[in-house]
């Protein structure tokens, strides 16, 4: 079936009637087009599509967004509690400038300053504090929250909260027990071991056997963290300040 | 246009002419999003109800496209329940909705959804575009289905995260890696074609080509216009009793 067909013979030096002439480009010269439909129509039909999808969409968005947001929430509370071993209670603080506090200098970004979360026990001692990270992983950015005792100088426990990483060998940065148990009471700075190097030294975590380079960024993360904030943490006593 | 009885436009789509099956169509999440059982179903269900929704509105509304921007206006149409669907499994199963990742945004350039409302939804009346719409809906999912429980079970030991292997399974973790999928699609398609050579009737092609007679043509005007080979996809052909 060809479309050949079905096209009238217009040669160029044939004027069409009502054809529009521009450019001089010969009258017809284009592939006609057998019922002709006016551009506005074409253009009305998108624009209430697109108003209408927009509409639609502006919805549905209005009903998501405070679930999507809760549960957001919901997550980084649960990961603070699991990290932090279940605190009594705990609240939110910044690290700017070396110093912790819980109300950042006026005209000062509240994304320029670490937001961490300090855990209370029963007793209104502190637990210790809850630091988020992140690094580059081996398939994309892996973000984690890890529990840090300042007085001991020890972790509490790490979590990811988000990793890409390879199904079956990185992702057991996640639920391998194994190597994310080993994060509670290590002390820190943390030292990377290969599987079966052990020494007994409390700094250990034996690294993922095939999940290297996971294991090594989640390490990272935490002492790079440490390093940068650290003696900030380590230095700050509940009402006295630092 | 190929003539169909209401039946046939829903069953065919489920084995016959399935999509990913029979069409190779929507390889890239049956490829991409079939590592386990529940991610394969999630994403069964959002094309489910994308395929569903935009037949629906593309067939209702097919006297007021202009051929002119059809296609716009189909993507258009597509791209809104997809969002929609987005910002639902967002709100709903934000686990699930986070393994997906962009692929979930990615059904909007499934060409199976694309190709049902040009090759079938503005052609027919709402009823039968429903029909074919659920139809193929549901190929997808067995597809994607039979994939990931393939691949949850030899790359994880497990079925909807349930171990079933036992503790002395070593998982192939090639499976739910992405070559695991292409692995499994291949196969799968073996064992289909096989299936298909095996059930196919029992008509003599020989003399047909003999006489150079394009088989294609055999089962008469338009058997071309629907289904596959009228969107060009490859297996196309097979269907209509050719080679």
């Amino acid at each position: 079936m060809s479309d050949d067909r079905k096209l009238p013979v217009v040669g160029p030096d044939i004027p069409v009637e009502g054809a529009p002439t521009e450019g001089g480009t010969p009258p017809g010269s284009a592939f006609p087009v057998e019922i002709e439909v006016p551009s506005w129509r074409l253009v009305t039909t998108l624009a209430l599509a697109g108003a209408l999808a927009g509409l639609a969409i502006v919805l549905v968005f209005s009903w998501a967004q405070p679930r999507i947001d809760a549960h957001r929430a919901r997550v980084l509370q649960e990961a603070v509690q699991e990290v932090l071993k279940g605190p009594e209670r705990y609240e939110p603080l910044f690290v700017y400038d070396g110093q912790v506090t819980d109300i950042l200098p006026a005209g000062v970004d509240s994304t320029n300053a670490d937001r961490v979360f300090l855990g209370f026990d029963e007793g209104g001692g502190t637990v210790g504090f809850a630091v988020q990270g992140e690094a580059s992983g081996y398939q994309d950015v892996i973000r984690l929250i890890f529990g840090y005792d300042h007085m001991e100088g020890r972790v509490l426990a790490m979590k990811v909260l988000e990793s890409k990483e390879t199904p079956g060998l990185g992702d057991k940065i996640i639920k391998d027990m194994g190597f994310v148990g080993q994060f509670e009471g290590v002390l820190a700075p943390i030292l990377g071991i290969k599987t079966g190097d052990s020494t007994g030294d409390e700094k250990e975590v034996e690294m993922i056997t095939g999940a290297t380079i996971s294991s090594r960024t989640v390490i990272g993360i935490i002492n790079d963290q440490l390093a940068r904030i650290g003696p900030a943490l380590d230095s700050y006593r509940v009402g006295g300040g630092q | 246009m190929r003539e169909t009885s209401p039946r046939q436009d829903f069953m065919r789509n489920i084995w016959d002419e399935n999509p990913v099956l029979n069409q190779l169509l929507g390889l890239c999440p049956a490829l991409a999003v079939t590592n386990t059982v529940a991610n394969a179903l999630a994403m069964g269900i959002a094309t489910f109800f994308v395929l569903t929704g935009s037949s629906f509105l593309v067939s209702l509304l097919k006297k007021l496209i202009p051929g002119e921007v059809r296609i716009s206006a189909y993507i258009l149409i597509i791209a809104t329940f997809v969002t929609i669907a987005d910002f639902v499994l967002a709100a709903v199963v934000p686990d699930i909705h986070k393994e997906l990742g962009a692929f979930i945004a990615l059904i909007v350039v499934n060409c199976m959804i694309l190709g049902r409302q040009e090759a079938f939804a503005s052609k027919r009346p709402v009823g039968r575009a429903l029909l074919d719409a659920f139809g193929t809906g549901v190929g997808f999912m067995i597809a994607l289905l039979m994939m990931g429980g393939v691949r949850e079970l030899l790359g994880n030991g497990s079925l909807l995260g349930y171990a079933v292997m036992g503790p002395s399974f070593e998982p192939w973790i090639v499976m739910i890696l992405p070559p695991g999928g292409f692995l499994t699609l291949g196969v799968i398609l073996v064992v289909f074609g096989w299936w298909e050579e095996r059930h196919k009737p029992r008509w003599q092609p020989v003399r047909q080509w003999t006489h150079g007679v394009d088989p294609g043509e055999m089962y008469g005007p338009g058997g071309w216009e629907t289904g596959p080979a009228a969107i060009g996809a490859p297996g196309g052909a097979k269907q209509e009793g050719t080679f």
